[in-house]
């Protein structure tokens, strides 16, 4: 059977592991090669690595960390965090990234999705996506880390970006990212019945029994940064909150 | 020590994968050069993409020949994901031809809720095999396509929804993975092991 996957999350910013609140107030939380060593070997299905101050750095920097990562851990790895076009993506899988995630330059251009999915194939291709609740209870897709709203509506983009290509949706609520106030779990719902690609869902972890919640709505991943960065729980800790709930987990 | 070429046809996991067979104190080689591939003492295809692309590559650059060559002579080969898909005879992904080293087709998965078929799954043996010996085990895939679990070459199967796959398939030397050693942890350790160890009969 399939098993559900706990992903920790590396928000990377100057080659550092970082943490905020809904993407602000960053804090240094270590060295990222080693955070993806030390959660792959605490049972991590899939390590994610997202490079949130894209274009101040440079490119091959990252490619170097990412290939010393990619190298040394044997669980997959998805980054993703400023790819603007198809060679981002083709770089990235030459580094030894599994999965590459699209987020803003999707939205701004859909038809990278099928570029990069008819060349490297849908099963690497995740299109992120950051969700903010609109006040009619909808939830809209904002680019640029939050910063840009875009007016489209997070389901209705989640349909297209499937229909293009993406392998896999990383969805995000902003309102709930960093503030540990569990899972949104109704814009789950809604994207469980309007795509049939496995959905990672993303923000708002407070500790095990949020990530068992979001499980239980059907989504295939659960993606979470700081209750593992501050150690609130480890990934197996999660794990047999999964399991005592009947979750099938590896 | 074992040595290993990684077939390079420019899609898939080369990277990771010398990574891990190098923890496995393999000594291993990465080449597009269709000679190399002769005088190899084993041999793996990696795979990522579609299949399609990876004959397209393999075919141009000679490396086909060169694999059905080596399968001849009973070198063993292992093949990866995509690259247990381009051994069989046909892809109905872009309705291309494989090296028809098995037989068979490879189709788009039916059955199964959500595809691709991502993450970690049951690796179940239907028979004895020296590939078989550390199964079941949980591995990592990602792919839409796969050889059916009733084909003879069937070496073990997974169950995702209402579908059942090949996961590892063999005749002769001739080895496929459906999943990705390089990313399953202790069960691609042991996999890559039994690889490098492999003397077919």
């Amino acid at each position: 059977m399939l098993r559900r996957r706990i992903i920790p999350c590396l928000d990377v910013s100057g080659g550092r592991v970082v943490k905020g609140v809904e993407f602000v107030n960053l804090r240094d939380c270590g060295e990222p090669v080693d955070a993806a060593l030390r959660y792959a070997e605490q049972g991590a299905d899939e390590i994610c690595w997202l490079n949130i101050t894209a274009g101040d750095e440079s490119w091959q920097g990252l490619l170097a960390q990412v290939e010393g990562a990619g190298t040394r851990i044997d669980v997959p790895l998805t980054v993703g965090g400023g790819v603007s076009d198809e060679p981002h993506v083709r770089d990235l899988l030459g580094a030894g990234a599994d999965k590459v995630s699209i987020n803003s330059a999707a939205l701004d251009r859909p038809g990278l999705v099928a570029e990069c999915a008819e060349r490297h194939g849908s099963q690497c291709i995740v299109v992120a996506i950051d969700a903010r609740r609109g006040p009619d209870g909808a939830w809209e897709a904002v680019a640029a880390g939050g910063r840009r709203p875009t007016g489209r509506d997070a389901v209705a983009w989640a349909v297209e970006a499937v229909e293009r290509g993406a392998g896999e949706l990383l969805v995000t609520a902003m309102d709930q990212d960093g503030t540990q106030a569990g899972y949104a779990l109704d814009l789950y719902a809604r994207l469980l019945d309007a795509v049939d690609v496995p959905i990672i869902a993303s923000g708002g972890a407070s500790g095990p029994a949020d990530i068992a919640d979001v499980l239980e709505a059907g989504v295939s991943a659960a993606l979470a940064a700081s209750i593992f960065h501050d150690a609130i729980s480890t990934v197996e800790e999660v794990k047999d909150a999964c399991r005592a709930r009947s979750l099938p987990m590896r | 020590m074992a040595s290993v070429l990684i077939v390079d046809y420019g899609g898939g996991n080369v990277r990771s994968l010398t990574a891990a067979l190098e923890r496995c104190g393999a000594r291993v080689a990465v080449s597009a050069d269709p000679d190399a591939v002769a005088g190899a003492e084993r041999l793996m295809v990696a795979g990522q993409g579609a299949a399609g692309a990876a004959m397209a590559a393999l075919e141009s650059r000679g490396l086909a020949d060169a694999l059905r060559d080596a399968a001849r002579r009973h070198v063993p080969l292992l093949g990866v994901c995509v690259g247990l898909q381009v051994l069989f005879d046909r892809s109905e992904e872009d309705d291309c031809a494989g090296l028809g080293l098995l037989h068979g087709s490879v189709h788009r998965i039916r059955g199964a809720a959500r595809l691709p078929h991502l993450g970690w799954n049951d690796v179940e043996p239907l028979q004895d095999h020296p590939l078989t010996r550390d199964l079941p085990a949980v591995a990592y895939f990602a792919h839409s396509y796969a050889v059916t679990a009733n084909i003879p070459s069937a070496l073990a199967i997974t169950s995702i929804d209402d579908a059942t796959i090949a996961s590892m398939v063999v005749r002769g030397s001739v080895a496929g993975a459906q999943f990705h050693p390089e990313r399953s942890a202790e069960a691609g350790r042991q996999l890559l092991s039994r690889f490098l160890a492999w003397e077919p009969a």
